[in-house]
C-alpha cells in the first residue's frame, strides 16, 4: 500500500512512520511538510492513502482534500479532536487519529482501510464546538459540551480565525469551531452580508462605510470589491 | 507540577533505541526555535499566530505525558485567538519544564 504522509510538525511525520513499520504492507513513498507540495505530487503519482494533519499553517487539511481531485483514502491526524464532525463530511476520509497516536489507535483506523465505510477513532470528540441550531431569533453554539444561545440580533460581527470562528455579540465574543460558510446558512440573509471572504456583518449595525471598508462597533471591516455592490444594495441611501 | 516522561515515546519504539534517540534529537533541535518564536509572538502581541504557535508546541507537550499542561496548553491556544493571553504564566512555565527536561536527556 501506497502512503504518503502531510503534516507541517516534523516529530509527528517521525511518529507516523514508526507506527508504520508494524505493517510491513505499508509504504510510506513520501512525507511533505505542507499541502501544495503534496498537491504537486499528487498531479504526477498516485497514492493509496495519505495520512493528513488538519492543522497547518496557510492551507489545512480540509483545504487540500476540497483541492484534489479524486482524493485516494484518508486518515486525519489532528492534536483538536472537535474536527471529527466535519471530518465526516469527506467520504474520502476513512479514519481519525487524535495525537499523540497511540499503536492501538493505529491500529484500528488502519484495520478499516480496506473497507470504505468511514472509521471513529475511539477518541471520538465529546467536545466539538459547532454551530448546532438555529431556531427563530436564536443561534445554539456548543462549546465545551454546553449549547450555548446566542440571540441572532445581537450578533454585529462574525469573523474567520483559522478553523475557528470568532462571532461577536453586544454582550460577548464566542470562538466558536465552524466555518463562515456554516454560520452564513444559519443566518438570516436579509440581516446579515459577507462582505469579505473573512467576514459576515451585521448590516442593521454598520456606523459608516468607506469605499473598501465600513465601521461596526469599533471594528474596521474590509469590504471586497467583488461584495461591494450587494452591500450598497442594502442602504437606504439617500 | 507534573513532570514530562519517556512513557510514550517508550511504547512507541518498543525498544527500538534509534527511534528514541531520533524523536529526542527532533526534540532538542525544534523545541528551542518553536519556543523563541513563540515568545516573539507574545512580545509582539500577535497573538493569532501564538496560537498556532501554541497549537504545535502542544503536541510536544502530550508526547512528553503532560496531561494537565496539554490541557493548558489547548484552552491557552483558544484563549488567544480572542485576544486573551491570561494562561501565559501557565503556559510558559510547562516550557521551561521541558527546556529542563531535553537539557538533561
Amino acid at each position: 500500500m501506497n502512503c504518503i504522509i502531510i503534516d507541517d510538525d516534523l516529530t509527528a511525520r517521525v511518529i507516523i512512520r514508526q507506527l508504520c513499520l508494524n505493517y510491513p504492507e505499508i509504504t510510506i513513498s513520501e512525507e511533505f511538510s505542507n499541502a501544495i507540495e503534496a498537491i504537486k505530487f499528487l498531479n504526477r503519482n498516485e497514492v493509496d492513502l495519505i495520512f493528513l494533519d488538519i492543522h497547518m499553517p496557510d492551507f489545512t487539511g480540509f483545504d487540500f482534500i476540497e483541492t484534489i481531485k479524486n482524493p485516494p483514502k484518508i486518515i486525519l491526524t489532528t492534536s483538536d479532536s472537535n474536527f471529527a464532525i466535519q471530518a465526516f463530511e469527506f467520504h474520502c476520509i476513512i479514519g481519525y487519529l487524535v495525537k499523540p497516536i497511540t499503536q492501538e489507535r493505529f491500529e484500528k483506523a488502519y484495520k478499516k482501510v480496506s473497507s470504505s465505510g468511514v472509521v471513529k477513532d475511539s477518541d471520538e470528540p465529546t467536545s466539538s464546538e459547532k454551530v448546532e441550531m438555529n431556531s427563530g431569533n436564536d443561534l445554539y453554539v456548543n462549546i465545551d459540551r454546553r449549547l450555548i444561545k446566542i440571540d441572532i440580533p445581537s450578533i454585529y460581527l462574525i469573523e474567520a480565525k483559522g478553523d475557528y470562528i470568532n462571532v461577536k455579540t453586544e454582550a460577548k465574543n464566542y470562538i466558536v469551531h465552524s466555518t463562515l460558510k456554516k454560520i452564513e446558512e444559519k443566518l438570516p440573509s436579509e440581516l446579515f452580508l459577507k462582505v469579505h471572504r473573512s467576514f459576515i456583518i451585521n448590516t442593521k449595525k454598520i456606523i459608516d462605510i468607506e469605499d473598501n471598508s465600513v465601521l461596526i462597533k469599533k471594528d474596521v471591516i474590509p469590504v471586497s470589491r467583488s461584495n461591494r455592490p450587494e452591500l450598497i444594495k442594502r442602504l437606504n441611501l439617500l | 507540577m507534573e513532570q514530562p516522561n519517556m512513557s510514550y515515546i517508550n511504547s512507541l519504539s518498543g525498544g527500538d533505541k534509534a527511534f528514541e534517540e531520533k524523536l529526542i534529537a527532533i526534540f532538542k533541535m525544534e523545541f528551542p526555535e518553536e519556543k523563541k518564536i513563540y515568545l516573539c509572538n507574545m512580545e509582539n502581541k500577535n497573538f493569532e499566530m501564538a496560537s498556532q504557535n501554541v497549537h504545535k508546541l502542544k503536541h510536544k507537550i502530550s508526547i512528553l505525558g503532560l496531561e494537565k499542561s496539554y490541557r493548558i496548553a489547548a484552552n491557552f491556544e483558544k484563549q488567544l485567538l480572542q485576544g486573551d493571553a491570561s494562561l501565559v504564566k501557565e503556559f510558559e512555565t510547562i516550557l521551561s519544564i521541558i527546556d529542563t527536561y531535553l537539557k538533561k536527556l
